[in-house]
């Protein structure tokens, strides 16, 4: 009846128990919270069936920063590990526990913490940057953003029911096998992965249709702002990356649920073809998510310089090049496996390669900041830091791209350190900085700059703290994954070094949520009236901050770039011309598509296999009730809109 | 909403749909590349040429593309607002689409009691898993069909309508691309090479 689900999928020590503890407390909390404040429904017609991407946008960062404190966790646990696990001493967690941790951290801060910030950002700025109402298609958009959500509360309830895969972040075969993983543990990795996948990519498709088609009249592709570009090039190669991943998460579900032989050691299977496309998909992710913190340094460093952004061009040709060749360096994270001399050494030439156009985008905005009048604000900071975080991680990569030295260091703590300097040193750094950088926009006031400040030191010396050593561990031999060593390898002083620098990173989050807090409290004192706090050049500026819900009650005509520069320093004051503006009505189908596909990978994981396809036409009844409804569209009158134009604007004056 | 706004999205649907059609494009070009790398791992069971009968498979094709083409036709019905041929020609389609659909569920029902199941070896599974995927998609579209048909029956031809037939038959064109390359690379090739 209920497949291989029991009871004793609860009893898993306790660890684990505390982890359950609080995910059933903070959920019974929050729920209570509402109840006492009668707000469920608001909660439901305001945000969880709301289409507006600016909506969507805060729900993806919220669950992003959750799931940051997750991962963190995670990070924590491995950091002390480590730390305390030499000679005769074991540290405090089995050896299966600990490879469980690292899988999820890994799994967790990319898929849904990195993608999270990454979309929440999109949602937020990309239809305002470009001088649109909305997205293209803007059901599609909640159904992505649930999807995404769906798999966020798979990967999450694996800590309290039943096992997460223990088989690291990108799930190998053979050991991801069933012979070798035979719990539930890998299939909610897949299905977790797979929902939240499909999810992005569906967003993908989305945003690339909205920013190639719902562009301000004038804007013409090069002039676009610079994080629109970013986010184009970024959400291309999710169009052609993604579905890789769907189709090898697919082949392994079906290995290890229909005794399929594509991947498996025996059999005729090929274990090497699923590295092959797995980091066919994977290599692309990396600057899927880099592109876009790209996109961020690009609009902080021109705003904050008060200058335009230097080699506009060559900026566009640098992020087209990336995209181009983040398809063609996938083999380097496998030189090991033998492909041959000439093989590896092409593969090994396009990953130099790369750090051309990563140099010239580097030199572009260090020149941007030559003579202007730069302003060092909190998203500069982010922005500094990156530059140097980024050079290293980037020197470093190119080290690990010549095939002999890869041999070396590859499965090394080197390897670790890299990845994690151009993850939190790029992508985490840059989405900080965004979010700084936009926070007033989305929420109407600043956030506090001095706990900013704080919070930015302890990340960057907390950073250096903990991955600084772990170059140094890699050179010295200590390879990843490892939950024990001897104590007579000389390892745990920068192990505990690496410990401190985690604790120093973990203040700088604390700082971050108490910068929340007080910003939230203090809001009045640090009001954005004008709608534009940092005398901003792109569109997104040009409304009031929060944005009205219909972002331009006149949509802009742009003739240059740094639109709403030019049009500030222009002064022509036009009567606008309002009209009837179309908006979608609310629907709560996105999340019942979301939560029949959950549903049906629940089924799955657990081989409860009456309810799988009962998921699979839920999803499917929602799918044709969606698309054969009526009018999902409602509108506002152009009175309408010149009433509440005359409002908003009254009240940026008097405010 | 407005006739240049309704244009203007319709637009918008269709260039989606086709952005979308590239993602599929991609997933079954990783299926292509996996069955192209485990065709010979037949673990000491049959290969493709011991399996697989060209005229059925011819037959299969023929079937395929015929529908394509009166699926063609009914767009074109559509265009001209003719409910009564639309209903005929993607009838027609559809019908087709099921004989097409249980001649494969046939073909694999006959290998799976010759006992060349997927799970005997990496290449049937591979086999299983581009052929299963293309005939899954087909049974999507052969529900997209359905629905429609009686949308249109029920209420005619409205612009709503005729953008989702737009969208179905761009869905039925790609599925016989893809059945081509299937029909060269796994049938042709596996049988000649």
């Amino acid at each position: 009846m209920l497949g291989k689900l029991s009871l004793d999928a609860l009893n898993n020590g306790p660890i684990v128990l505390g982890a359950q503890l609080t995910m059933l407390f903070g959920g019974l909390g929050v729920a209570g919270l509402l109840t006492y404040k009668r707000r469920w429904k608001w909660l439901w017609k305001e945000w969880l069936t709301s289409l507006d991407p600016k909506k969507i946008g805060v729900m993806y960062i919220i669950i992003a920063l959750v799931m940051l404190l997750r991962g963190a966790a995670d990070a924590g646990m491995m950091r002390a590990q480590q730390a305390l696990s030499a000679g005769e001493i074991h540290g405090f967690l089995t050896s299966d526990h600990f490879q469980q941790i690292f899988s999820a951290h890994g799994t967790i801060m990319i898929f849904f913490v990195a993608m999270g910030l990454m979309f929440g950002l999109i949602n937020l700025i990309v239809p305002l940057q470009i001088g649109a109402r909305d997205v293209a298609f803007p059901f599609l958009n909640s159904v992505s953003f649930w999807l995404f959500a769906a798999g966020m509360i798979l990967i999450n309830l694996s800590l309290a029911v039943g096992e997460f895969s223990a088989a690291g972040w990108l799930a190998y075969p053979p050991l991801s096998e069933l012979a070798y993983s035979p719990g539930v543990g890998v299939d909610y990795w897949i299905w977790a992965l797979q929902i939240a996948g499909i999810g992005s990519l569906l967003a993908g498709i989305n945003f690339v249709v909205t920013i190639l088609r719902m562009r301000a009249p004038g804007m013409t592709l090069m002039k676009m702002p610079m994080f629109t570009w970013s986010v184009l090039c970024s959400l291309i190669l999710v169009i052609f990356a993604f579905p890789i991943l769907t189709a090898t998460l697919a082949m392994l579900a079906l290995d290890r649920t229909m005794g399929m032989h594509i991947f498996t050691a025996g059999g005729g299977g090929d274990a090497m073809m699923y590295v092959n496309l797995i980091w066919a998909w994977g290599h692309p992710e990396v600057y899927i998510l880099i592109l876009p913190a790209f996109g961020v340094f690009s609009e902080v460093v021109a705003t904050f310089s008060r200058k335009r952004l230097f080699g506009y061009a060559s900026m566009v040709a640098a992020l087209i090049a990336i995209t181009f060749l983040s398809f063609v360096v996938w083999l380097h994270h496998f030189f090991t496996m033998g492909a041959g001399g000439n093989v590896n050494a092409f593969f090994g030439i396009m990953t130099m390669v790369i750090a051309i156009p990563t140099g010239v985008k580097i030199f572009n905005w260090l020149f941007t900041m030559k003579n202007g009048r730069v302003r060092f604000t909190t998203p500069m900071l982010w922005f500094l830091a990156f530059v140097v975080t980024f050079s290293i991680g980037g020197m470093t990569g190119v080290m690990m791209a010549v095939p002999a030295i890869d041999f070396q260091v590859h499965n090394s703590l080197f390897l670790v350190a890299h990845f994690h300097t151009m993850i939190i040193g790029g992508v985490v750094f840059g989405f900080f900085a965004g979010l700084t950088y936009w926070f007033p926009k989305i929420f109407g006031f600043r956030l506090n700059e001095r706990l900013g400040r704080y919070a930015f030191w302890c990340w960057f010396v907390g950073f250096l703290l903990a991955f600084i050593p772990l170059y140094i561990l890699g050179l010295m031999g200590a390879t990843r994954r490892l939950d024990h060593y001897d104590a007579s390898l000389g390892w745990q002083g920068l192990f505990i070094v690496a410990g401190i620098g985690a604790m120093t990173i973990f203040a700088g989050v604390g700082f971050q949520i108490l910068q929340l807090i007080v910003s939230i409290r203090k809001r009045h004192e640090n009001m954005d009236t004008t709608g534009d706090p940092w005398n901003g050049r792109t569109l997104e500026w040009s409304t009031t901050s929060p944005a009205p819900f219909y972002n331009f009650a006149v949509i802009p005509d742009v003739s240059e770039r740094d639109a709403f520069w030019v049009a500030k320093h222009k002064k022509t004051s036009v009567t606008p011309v309002y009209e009837d503006i179309y908006l979608p009505k609310n629907s709560g189908m996105g999340l019942f598509i979301a939560g029949f596909a959950f549903i049906g990978s629940f089924a799955i994981i657990w081989h409860i296999w009456w309810l799988a396809p009962l998921g699979l036409l839920g999803v499917i009844a929602c799918v044709l009730i969606r698309t054969t409804g009526g009018e999902h569209e409602y509108r506002i009158s152009a009175a309408r809109v010149a009433m509440l134009e005359a409002d908003r604007l009254a009240g940026k004056e008097t405010s | 909403m407005n006739d240049i706004a309704r244009q203007d999205a319709d637009a918008k649907t269709v260039f989606g749909f086709w952005v979308y059609i590239m993602t599929d494009c991609v997933l079954f070009a990783s299926l292509f590349a996996t069955f192209a790398v485990l065709h010979n791992n037949t673990f000491g069971g049959p290969a493709g040429r011991e399996l697989f009968s060209l005229p059925f498979v011819l037959t299969e094709t023929l079937v395929l593309l015929t529908s394509s083409f009166t699926c063609g036709l009914g767009l074109l019905a559509a265009r001209r607002g003719d409910k009564q041929q639309v209903l005929m020609l993607f009838g027609i389609t559809f019908l087709l689409g099921v004989f097409f659909l249980t001649m494969e569920l046939n073909e694999f029902h006959n290998l799976y009691l010759e006992g060349n199941s997927w799970s005997r070896n990496g290449f049937l599974s591979a086999f299983f898993t581009l052929v299963g995927t293309h005939g899954l998609h087909l049974t999507a579209g052969l529900l997209w069909m359905l629905t429609l048909g009686i949308r249109v029956a029920r209420s005619g031809l409205r612009a709503v309508t005729v953008k989702q037939l737009t969208l179905l038959s761009l869905f039925w064109h790609f599925l016989d691309i893809i059945w081509i390359f299937i029909f060269t690379i796994v049938y042709l090739m596996g049988r000649v090479v």
